[in-house]
C-alpha cells in the first residue's frame, strides 16, 4: 500500500517536471522557431530579450524531469534513452546549438545573422525531435513486449512525423501567446496574427493525432470507447474545446494575458489526456508504472527530497519570473 | 560489431566529459570570486569592485552557457549510450542525480537570470543572494558529481543483487564513500587553481598592455594570494588522493607510475614512454625510489606491477601516465608561480616583472589542461571497470549500432570543436574590449548596444 502511493507519487512528481519542461521551454522554443517569420531585426532583438533570462532555467526542468524518472523509474530510462537513441541525440545537438547562440550572439556583431540562424534552427529541430520522441512512445513498443529496436529508424514514421509537427505547432503558440504578454505596438500586432495561425494549425494537428492514436493502437481504442471510461473522460476533450474557444475570443479581443493561459490549458488537457491513453504502462505495452518502480529504500530517499525541494524551487522559478515580469524593456538584457 | 559500438559509445563519452569538466572547472571558482567581489562592493561601495564583478560575469555567463548545454547532453548520454550500466546502477546514481539537479542544477539556473540581468531589478542586497544562490549551486553540483564519481571508483554501501542490479545498503556509505573526502576536495581545489590562474592571466595580460590598470592590479594581486594559498594545499591533498588509489585501485596506481613487475622500492619516472605491447618502459629517466615514496610513504614500499594480472584487466596505461605527468607538472608550475609572486609582492614589484607577466598570461588555460589530464587519469586508470572491480564497462554499455553512434560521434566532434573555436573567439573579444565595455554604450549602434547597458 505505501509502496503504491509511493510509486504513484513519484509518477506524478516525474510527469510534472516533463510537463513543466514542455511548458516553459515550450514558449522559449516557440520564441525561437519563428525567427525567420520576423523580418525587423529590432523585432528580432526585443524577442531575444523576452526569453534569455528565463531559458536555461526553463532547459533545467529537462535535466530535473530526467533525472526523476532516472532515479525513480531507472528501467524506464535505460530502455526508452537507448531505443529512442537517435532522436534524443539529435534533441541534445540541437539544444547545444540554440544554448551556445544565446550566449555567443550577446557578444557578436557581424555574425549575429548566423547565430539568429542557429537560435530558430535549434529550437525547431529540438522541439521537433520532442514530437518524434514523443510519437514514437505511443507506437513504437510492440505489444507482445519486444521493444521494436532491431529497426533503427522505427522513429521515423509518418505518425512520429505527425506528432512531431503537432508539437512544433504547439511550441509556436505557446510562443507567440507568451510574445504578446511580453511586448506592445506592432510586434505584439505580428504576434497576434501568429498565435491565430498557430492556433489553427493546433487545432488540426491536434485532431489529426487524437484520431490517428486510436488507430495506430487498438488498446487506445478500449480505453477511451467503452462504456464507464467514455464518460469519465469525455470531460477531456470537451475542456480542451473549451480552451481553444477561449483562446479565440481573447485573441479576437486582443486580450494580452489571456491567450498564453488558455494555450497552456491546451497543453494540459493534451497532457492529461496522453496519460491517460498509456496508464497504468511507463512504456506502453511493455512495462506498468508499478514493474518500473525503484526498490522502496531508494524510493523513499528521493521522495523526502523532492517533497521538500520541488516546492522550493517552484517558489524562487516563480520569483525569477516576478522579477522579470512586464513588457520587456529594450537594452536591459545585458550583463 | 558489438566491439565498435562500445568503442565508439566510450571515444563520444570521453569527448564529452573532456568537453563538460572545462566549464565546471572555470566556473566553480569564478562564482566564489565574483561572489567575494560583490560582498567587498556591498561592504565598501568601492565602484570598483562592482566594476570586476560585472566583468568577470559577462565571463562567466559564456562559460555557464557551455556548461549548462554540456551537462545536459551527458546527462542524457549515460542513459543513451550506457544504458545497462544505468540500469545496474540506478538505485545508486539516480539518486544522487535527482539530490544534484534539486539543490545545485536548479539552484544555479533559477537565479542565474536574476544574477545577469537583474541588477535594476531588484535591490543589491537580493542581487547578492542570487550570486551566492549561484555560487552555492556550483559548489554543490561538484558534491553530488563527485560523490557519484568516486562511488563507481571506491563502491561502497551496496550489494550487487542477484539480478545484477547493485542494492543500497546504507546511504551515508554510498555518498560518504572511501574516496569521496579527498577527491571532492581536490576538485574543487583543482577549480579553484584552474580559475586563480584564469583570473590572474588575463589580468597580467592588462598590466603588460598598460590597460585597466584598477581592475587588473586589483584582480591579479587577488589571484597570487590564491595562487599561494591554493597550490600548495592542492599538492597535499593530491599526495592523500594518490595515496588512497594506491590503496583501493593498485592497478592505477601501476599505470599512473608505469610499474611492470610488482617491486619494492620502485622508481620515480620523470619520463617514459609505456609500450602495452612489449610490457615495459622506452627511454625512462628515473628517480631511484621515487614511486614507492609517494605512493606508500616507504622507501621499500612495494608496488603490485601491471604484469600481476591479464592484459585484458589491465587499465589504459598510456592515457594515465601521461595525463598524470602533465597534471603534477602544471601543479608544481602552479605552486611555482605561486612563490614567485609571493617573492615579488614582498619586493613590491609584483607588477613589474615581464617576464613573470608573460608566463601568466600564458598559462590562463593551464589549469583547464591540468583538471582535464587528471580527469583522464581517474577514468581511463579506472577501466576496464565502470564499477571498479564489479562492473565492466564493456558489459555497461547499450546494444547499439555502430552506425547510429558514427553519426553521433561525428556530430558531436564537429559540434564541440565549433562551439569552443566560438567560444574562444568571444572570450578574447571580451578580454580585448575590457572591463570599460559597461561605460561606452553610447557610442554603439542601439541595435548591438543592448549588451553594453545603455540602460546603466
Amino acid at each position: 500500500m505505501e509502496h503504491t502511493l509511493i510509486t504513484f507519487t513519484l509518477g506524478a512528481i516525474v510527469s510534472f517536471a516533463i510537463f513543466m519542461y514542455v511548458l516553459l521551454d515550450g514558449f522559449d522554443l516557440g520564441v525561437g522557431i519563428m525567427f525567420p517569420f520576423i523580418k525587423n531585426q529590432h523585432h528580432r532583438q526585443t524577442m531575444v530579450e523576452a526569453i534569455v533570462p528565463v531559458w536555461d532555467g526553463n532547459e533545467t526542468w529537462l535535466v530535473l524531469g530526467g533525472a526523476t524518472l532516472y532515479g525513480a523509474f531507472p528501467v524506464v530510462y535505460s530502455t526508452i534513452l537507448p531505443t529512442l537513441y537517435l532522436p534524443i541525440i539529435i534533441m541534445l545537438a540541437a539544444l547545444v546549438f540554440r544554448g551556445i547562440s544565446f550566449e555567443f550572439m550577446v557578444n557578436a556583431k557581424r555574425s549575429r545573422g548566423l547565430w539568429e540562424f542557429f537560435l530558430s534552427f535549434g529550437s525547431l529541430i529540438a522541439g521537433f525531435c520532442q514530437g518524434l520522441v514523443l510519437g514514437t512512445f505511443v507506437r513504437g513498443f510492440s505489444k507482445n513486449g519486444v521493444l521494436i529496436s532491431s529497426e533503427h529508424y522505427h522513429w521515423f514514421t509518418p505518425f512520429s512525423v505527425a506528432t512531431g509537427l503537432a508539437v512544433v505547432c504547439g511550441y509556436v503558440l505557446l510562443g507567440s501567446t507568451w510574445m504578446v504578454r511580453k511586448t506592445e505596438g506592432e510586434l505584439q500586432d505580428s504576434m497576434y496574427a501568429k498565435a491565430k495561425k498557430a492556433m489553427v494549425a493546433v487545432f488540426v494537428s491536434m485532431l489529426i493525432v487524437s484520431l490517428w492514436t486510436p488507430y495506430v493502437d487498438p488498446d487506445i481504442i478500449k480505453r477511451w470507447f467503452t462504456i464507464p471510461n467514455f464518460y469519465i473522460l469525455l470531460p477531456l476533450p470537451l475542456l480542451a474545446l473549451a480552451a481553444f474557444i477561449v483562446l479565440y475570443r481573447s485573441l479576437q479581443r486582443r486580450a494580452e494575458h489571456v491567450p498564453f493561459y488558455a494555450s497552456m490549458c491546451i497543453f494540459l488537457f493534451a497532457y492529461i489526456g496522453f496519460a491517460m491513453s498509456v496508464w497504468p504502462y511507463i512504456i506502453p505495452h511493455v512495462t506498468t508504472i508499478w514493474e518500473a518502480a525503484a526498490p522502496f529504500k531508494a524510493q523513499v530517499f528521493i521522495l523526502c527530497g523532492l517533497l521538500v525541494l520541488v516546492p522550493v524551487l517552484c517558489v524562487y522559478t516563480a520569483y525569477s519570473y516576478y522579477v522579470f515580469r512586464g513588457k520587456v524593456k529594450p537594452g536591459e538584457a545585458h550583463y | 560489431m558489438d566491439h565498435l559500438s562500445v568503442l565508439l559509445s566510450r571515444i563520444q563519452m570521453a569527448v564529452t566529459l573532456t568537453m563538460h569538466i572545462i566549464w565546471p572547472s572555470i566556473n566553480i571558482g569564478l562564482a566564489l570570486f565574483i561572489c567575494i567581489m560583490e560582498a567587498a562592493w556591498l561592504k565598501t561601495k568601492n565602484p570598483l569592485y562592482l566594476k570586476i564583478c560585472k566583468y568577470w560575469m559577462k565571463i562567466f555567463a559564456l562559460a555557464f552557457g557551455m556548461g549548462v548545454v554540456s551537462g545536459v547532453v551527458m546527462s542524457y548520454e549515460l542513459g543513451t549510450n550506457f544504458g545497462q550500466f544505468t540500469n545496474a546502477i540506478g538505485e545508486v546514481l539516480g539518486s544522487l542525480f535527482v539530490y544534484e539537479v534539486l539543490t545545485a542544477f536548479f539552484v544555479e539556473a533559477g537565479f542565474l537570470g536574476v544574477m545577469l540581468f537583474g541588477w535594476n531589478r531588484v535591490s543589491p542586497k537580493m542581487h547578492f543572494l542570487a550570486t551566492f544562490m549561484v555560487m552555492f549551486g556550483t559548489f554543490f553540483s561538484a558534491f553530488w558529481i563527485m560523490s557519484a564519481n568516486s562511488w563507481m571508483q571506491t563502491p561502497a554501501g551496496t550489494h550487487v543483487a542477484a539480478n545484477g542490479k547493485f542494492v543500497i545498503d546504507t546511504w551515508m556509505g554510498t555518498i560518504f564513500n572511501p574516496s569521496f573526502y579527498h577527491r571532492f576536495t581536490h576538485m574543487v581545489l583543482a577549480s579553484y587553481l584552474t580559475c586563480t590562474f584564469f583570473i590572474a592571466g588575463i589580468s597580467a595580460w592588462y598590466i603588460l598592455k598598460q590597460r585597466h590598470l584598477d581592475v587588473a592590479k586589483t584582480c591579479f594581486s587577488f589571484a597570487m594570494w590564491a595562487a599561494i594559498l591554493f597550490a600548495p594545499i592542492q599538492i597535499l591533498i593530491g599526495d592523500t588522493v594518490g595515496l588512497a588509489v594506491h590503496q583501493y585501485q593498485p592497478l592505477k596506481t601501476a599505470a599512473i607510475e608505469g610499474v611492470w613487475d610488482t617491486q619494492l622500492g620502485a622508481p620515480l619516472l620523470l619520463f617514459a614512454i609505456p609500450d602495452s605491447k612489449q610490457e615495459k618502459n622506452l627511454f625512462p629517466i628515473k628517480i631511484p625510489h621515487g614511486a614507492a615514496l609517494i605512493n606508500t610513504h616507504q622507501w621499500d614500499g612495494k608496488l603490485i606491477g601491471l604484469k600481476s594480472v591479464p592484459p585484458q584487466d589491465r587499465p589504459v596505461v598510456l592515457t594515465t601516465f601521461f595525463g598524470f605527468r602533465i597534471m603534477v607538472g602544471i601543479a608544481v608550475l602552479f605552486f611555482f608561480m605561486g612563490v614567485v609572486g609571493l617573492w615579488h609582492r614582498y619586493k613590491k614589484t609584483l607588477y613589474d616583472r615581464k617576464w613573470f607577466l608573460y608566463a601568466c598570461t600564458w598559462m590562463t588555460p593551464f589549469g583547464i589542461f591540468a583538471t582535464i589530464s587528471g580527469w583522464f587519469v581517474a577514468e581511463t586508470g579506472r577501466q576496464p571497470w565502470v564499477v571498479y572491480n564489479l562492473l565492466r564497462t564493456t558489459d555497461g554499455a547499450s546494444k547499439l549500432a555502430p552506425e547510429q553512434v558514427g553519426i553521433s560521434l561525428t556530430a558531436f566532434i564537429l559540434i564541440y570543436t565549433m562551439a569552443i573555436s566560438f567560444f574562444v573567439y568571444y572570450f578574447l573579444k571580451l578580454v580585448k574590449k575590457g572591463p570599460d565595455a559597461t561605460g561606452d554604450a553610447e557610442k554603439e549602434p542601439p541595435v548591438i548596444g543592448y549588451m553594453h547597458g545603455t540602460g546603466e
